[in-house]
């Protein structure tokens, strides 16, 4: 039997109360304090701090920036996924490992590097800017550098599912008439779908709440390429009496839109699973 | 959250099931790749491997080439003569390991919990265990100034006693334990739901204590997935950024860690020391690749042959 | 050492494992557990390892009452279903293991599971890992690992479950022999009858948690005490009978006499009779009246007894007939054919009703 339904092994006290014990100084007490401190102000000093225009501006680039960027990522990321599973290339196994080091690498090095691969005499830059295409220090770059961070959670969620596909399935498509495109549009990608879901909601909440490669790319101007999280630090750091309760009010903002988006998103993979 | 461990089926059965990169899938998809026309085939491989190079390999090569671009004696003095930079690595080196090493021990007996105990409340105790990777680590870091800052819950007290929590090593330890927590306990979850207790059982009933059961048998079969686990936890306590950035006060030679200390020297205009300690940052993370690819291959070998009647009777119970 | 379950009940959730059941195993016996899938077998035999915890009831081993022993202390040799050997140890470790953490001194280990490993045969084995083992050397060492410490009871779940056949009757015999060495009181979970009836001292039969017979296999077999375990037995008919007078008669009407046993009957006296094809024969004629007529469906003459299933349109049912390849013959069955189907004389005086 694969579950033990008793307390027959020991150590059950020692291991629940040290994991109970920890949540609990690591993430209960932390998240509770921060809501209380946000409940501290009141409605309308709340109001004050979360709808600000500066906030509202910072809102409007984090969901949208985060939402582009997790678009796109499920675009590329499938594209990824569906070429290192199907196709045989030479150095296949390096891409594959590759996909992994947005993992590996810290986000600030990300964020520098693509700060500077894409000002006009960066790397990339220099083709682009000339055409107008501002890479760095605008809007775009926060795009590019949530999509290099989001991509790899695309591209590792749907190989296991690709891989797992039934090949029987397109086979009956196809000996049915079906062209390739309409078996991959009305076989493949609907069996994709609750894959290609999870892994986009896996790179939008990582987007939402990305700081340190951000902090580099987009130049922080407010009203403009400033995001939700540079904009609580700098609450933070004005040192106003009631600056870190501001700051605590837009971080419940963040958090609160995060968990709903991911119970919205949750919903909808289960949707889709059903379907 | 950096890792495919962060897929949300919350108990897979499979160890390592989205654990990543595996580089064996030949058999069956061999031979249905030939469905695809050579002009689809060609044109989708191009495609994929060119968003790969302008995403991933550019930068990476990039991050060398600004890094080197004086020279190797220049590289190489960028490095060593700072001694913030200094600091900064060995700062690093402190906090993340202090980190992992939490979250390790943590990871195991959440783990124990989870896998080997029914109780109440325990698909609520995996979720919880989720909550690092749905917090922004900006405010991860928010909430420990809330705690331990002269206004907030903790930070009176611990000045009437003359303690500090904020720009310390224990406040980096702290809220780099928080962003990484979820790490370890997410990898053996599966792995050891999928070994299950009988191997323990049968320890226990040849009259093995909970000591002997846990080092004799436990951990020689879970020692990869744990290797994996700790790999991944560290990769992202060494690169973390969002969170040590709000809870260190970024003082250099003090509280900074190697990525402050990146921000910090790209902030002063001092581009190739930035690119330089970037570069170690880098390779940390090709290391980091290097020992997953083979963490995962050795996992592989260790992971259960599954028995579809393992659990016929008791099913039903 | 005897062992005595009593009045176990074990529910998980709403599922009712163990229904109060009490079950005695007296010292040096090899007792089968026997009974379908679900049916709790495998549960007790964990109650009494103490690898569950039971929510009433008392486990005895001798007078001790050991409910509350931890799996550790009970000195229970257990074989696992699927071994469960350690992946990561060798042979011989995985056999050393229950006296390296009785602090054993290494001489008597070596000695032991070498003595352990001549026993199964297996002793150039010692170095490998159970990766590289068939089923049935698995088996083996489980089998010894769990004997190894001297264990004062063995217990075996499903032990020769996950095997092919030949391997499976070898190892029957081998447990049997050992059992007749040893004479370590033992208790099997089987959902074969045969095994249980080939292999053990005496038979307990479990059905939804509730013990439904326990004797010697051969009670069980010719006295099973309710319809489930005669059915459990299998290659029986289930017939529709009622009871007037003591005789059990089929159908509404009919005025044929049943051999078979019947467990229990309604108001009216409707239920079922248990016939097993052996207790009935075939006849052309219908001399002597106590018949019934039917038509030859399929006969399958492959075998020390000769199958033969019939189609009684009158009552509208399938009966099997099992007679010697002599009667065969003199009868010359064809298929489509009609027949008589007659208790056998002998069979008719060895009935007993439990009505």
């Amino acid at each position: 039997m694969a579950q033990a339904n008793t307390r027959v092994l020991p150590g059950y006290r020692l291991s629940i109360s040290f994991t109970l014990v920890y949540l609990s100084v690591l993430v209960i007490i932390p998240l509770g304090a921060c809501v209380i401190t946000a409940a501290q102000l009141s409605w309308d000093q709340f109001r004050a701090a979360v709808w600000t225009e500066r906030a509202r501006a910072a809102y409007a680039l984090t969901f949208g920036a985060a939402l582009l960027a997790a678009a796109i990522s499920a675009v590329v990321g499938l594209l990824v996924a569906w070429v290192l599973v199907r196709y045989e290339f030479p150095g296949k196994r390096v891409f594959d490992a590759l996909v992994d080091l947005p993992f590996a690498l810290p986000t600030a090095v990300a964020g520098l590097v693509f700060s500077n691969l894409y000002v006009a005499n960066g790397w990339l830059g220099q083709f682009l800017v000339p055409l107008g295409i501002e890479g760095s220090y605008s809007r775009l770059a926060i795009v590019l550098v949530l999509v290099f961070i989001g991509f790899p959670f695309v591209v590792r969620t749907l190989q296991p599912v690709l891989e797992a596909l039934d090949a029987e399935a397109e086979e009956a498509a196809a000996l049915l008439g079906a062209s390739r495109w309409q078996t991959f549009r009305r076989v493949i990608l609907p069996a994709l779908m609750p894959g290609l879901l999870t892994g986009f909601a896996l790179a939008f909440a990582r987007g939402l709440g990305e700081y340190g490669s951000v902090v580099f790319v987009s130049g922080n101007m407010p009203l403009k390429t400033e995001i939700a999280a540079f904009l609580i630090v700098s609450r933070l750091e004005e040192g106003r009496p009631n600056s870190y309760r501001e700051a605590t009010a837009i971080a419940t903002v963040l958090l609160v839109a995060s968990f709903l988006m991911l119970i919205v998103i949750n919903r909808l993979e289960a949707r889709s699973r059903r379907g | 959250m950096t890792t495919p461990a962060a897929i949300p089926d919350l108990l897979p059965t499979a160890p390592g099931a989205g654990g990543a990169g595996a580089p064996t899938r030949q058999s069956p998809i061999a031979n249905r790749k030939s469905q695809d026309p050579l002009w689809v085939r060609v044109t989708l491989t191009a495609l994929a491997l060119g968003c790969m190079t302008v995403l991933v390999i550019v930068p990476v090569v990039s991050v060398f080439y600004e890094a080197l671009s004086d020279g190797l004696g220049t590289y190489w003095k960028t490095l060593t003569a700072d001694p913030d930079t200094r600091h900064s690595v060995l700062l690093t080196l402190t906090v993340a390991p202090l980190a992992v090493l939490c979250n390790l021990v943590f990871g195991v007996a959440a783990a124990w919990a989870i896998t080997r105990f029914r109780f109440r409340g325990r698909t609520l105790l995996v979720t919880l265990i989720d909550v690092p990777f749905s917090v922004s680590p900006v405010v991860a870091g928010l909430m420990f100034v809330i705690l331990f800052g002269l206004q907030g819950f903790f930070g009176p007290w611990l000045r009437a006693n003359g303690l500090q929590v904020l720009f310390t090593v224990p406040g980096l330890v702290l809220a780099t334990t928080f962003v990484t927590l979820p790490f370890v306990a997410r990898e053996l979850i599966p792995v050891m739901e999928a070994i299950g207790p009988d191997e323990e059982l049968a320890a226990l009933s040849l009259g093995a204590s909970g000591r002997q059961i846990f080092w004799r048998v436990t951990l020689p079969n879970i020692k990869w997935g744990l290797l994996y686990g700790i790999i991944l936890c560290n990769a992202r306590a060494m690169g973390e950024f969002g969170a040590v950035y709000v809870v260190s006060g970024r003082v250099a030679g003090e509280t900074c860690t190697m990525p402050l200390q990146v921000e910090m020297l790209f902030n002063e205009f001092n581009t190739p020391g930035a690119f330089a300690l970037a570069s170690v940052l880098t390779m940390l993370a090709v290391v980091t690749l290097l020992l997953k690819v083979w963490v995962e291959g050795r996992k592989k070998q260790d992971s259960p042959q599954r028995h579809e009647s393992h659990t016929k009777e008791h099913k039903e119970e | 050492m005897s062992i005595t379950a009593q009045n176990v009940t074990k529910r998980f959730g709403d599922f009712v494992a163990l229904d109060d059941v009490t079950v005695e195993c007296p010292a040096g016996e090899l007792v089968a557990l026997l009974g379908p899938s679900g049916g709790g077998k495998t549960t007790l035999l964990r109650v009494i390892a103490g690898l569950e915890v039971p929510d009433s009831g008392t486990v005895l081993f001798k007078d001790d009452d050991i409910t509350k022993h931890s799996a550790r202390d009970r000195n229970v040799g257990f074989v696992f279903q699927h071994y469960a050997l350690f992946r990561h140890m060798t042979v011989f470790e995985n056999v050393a293991f229950g006296l390296r953490v009785r602090k054993w001194a290494e001489p008597r280990v070596r000695d032991r599971v070498l003595e352990l490993l001549r026993l199964v045969r297996l002793e150039e084995k010692a170095g490998l890992y159970p990766a590289n083992l068939s089923g049935g050397q698995k088996q083996r060492i489980a089998l010894v690992r769990a004997l190894a410490p001297e264990p004062k009871v063995m217990l075996l779940d499903e032990p020769f479950g996950a095997l092919d056949a030949k391997v499976r009757s070898e190892l029957r015999d081998w447990l049997r022999r050992l059992h007749n060495e040893l004479h370590v009181t033992s208790i099997f979970v089987t959902h074969d009858q045969e095994e249980a009836f080939e292999v053990a001292d005496r038979v307990v039969v479990l059905n939804k948690g509730r013990v439904e017979q326990t004797g010697a296999p051969v009670e069980v077999f010719e006295r099973p005490a309710n319809g489930f375990v005669m059915d459990f037995l299998g290659n029986v008919n289930k017939l529709p009978v009622r009871v007037e007078g003591g005789r059990a008669l089929l159908g509404e009407t009919g005025t044929v006499e049943l051999p078979g046993r019947v467990f229990g009957a309604s108001e009216n006296g409707r239920t079922d009779a248990y016939v097993r094809p052996h207790e009935l024969d075939l006849a052309r004629t219908a001399d002597g009246g106590n018949c019934l007529l039917a038509r030859v469906l399929h006969v399958n003459p492959a075998g020390s007894v000769v199958k033969v299933r019939l189609w009684a349109e009158d009552f509208g049912l399938m009966i099997n007939v099992d007679i010697t390849p002599e009667r065969y013959r003199a009868l010359a069955l064809k298929p489509t054919e009609p027949v008589y189907i007659t208790p056998k004389a002998e069979a008719v005086s060895d009935t007993d009703y439990a009505i």
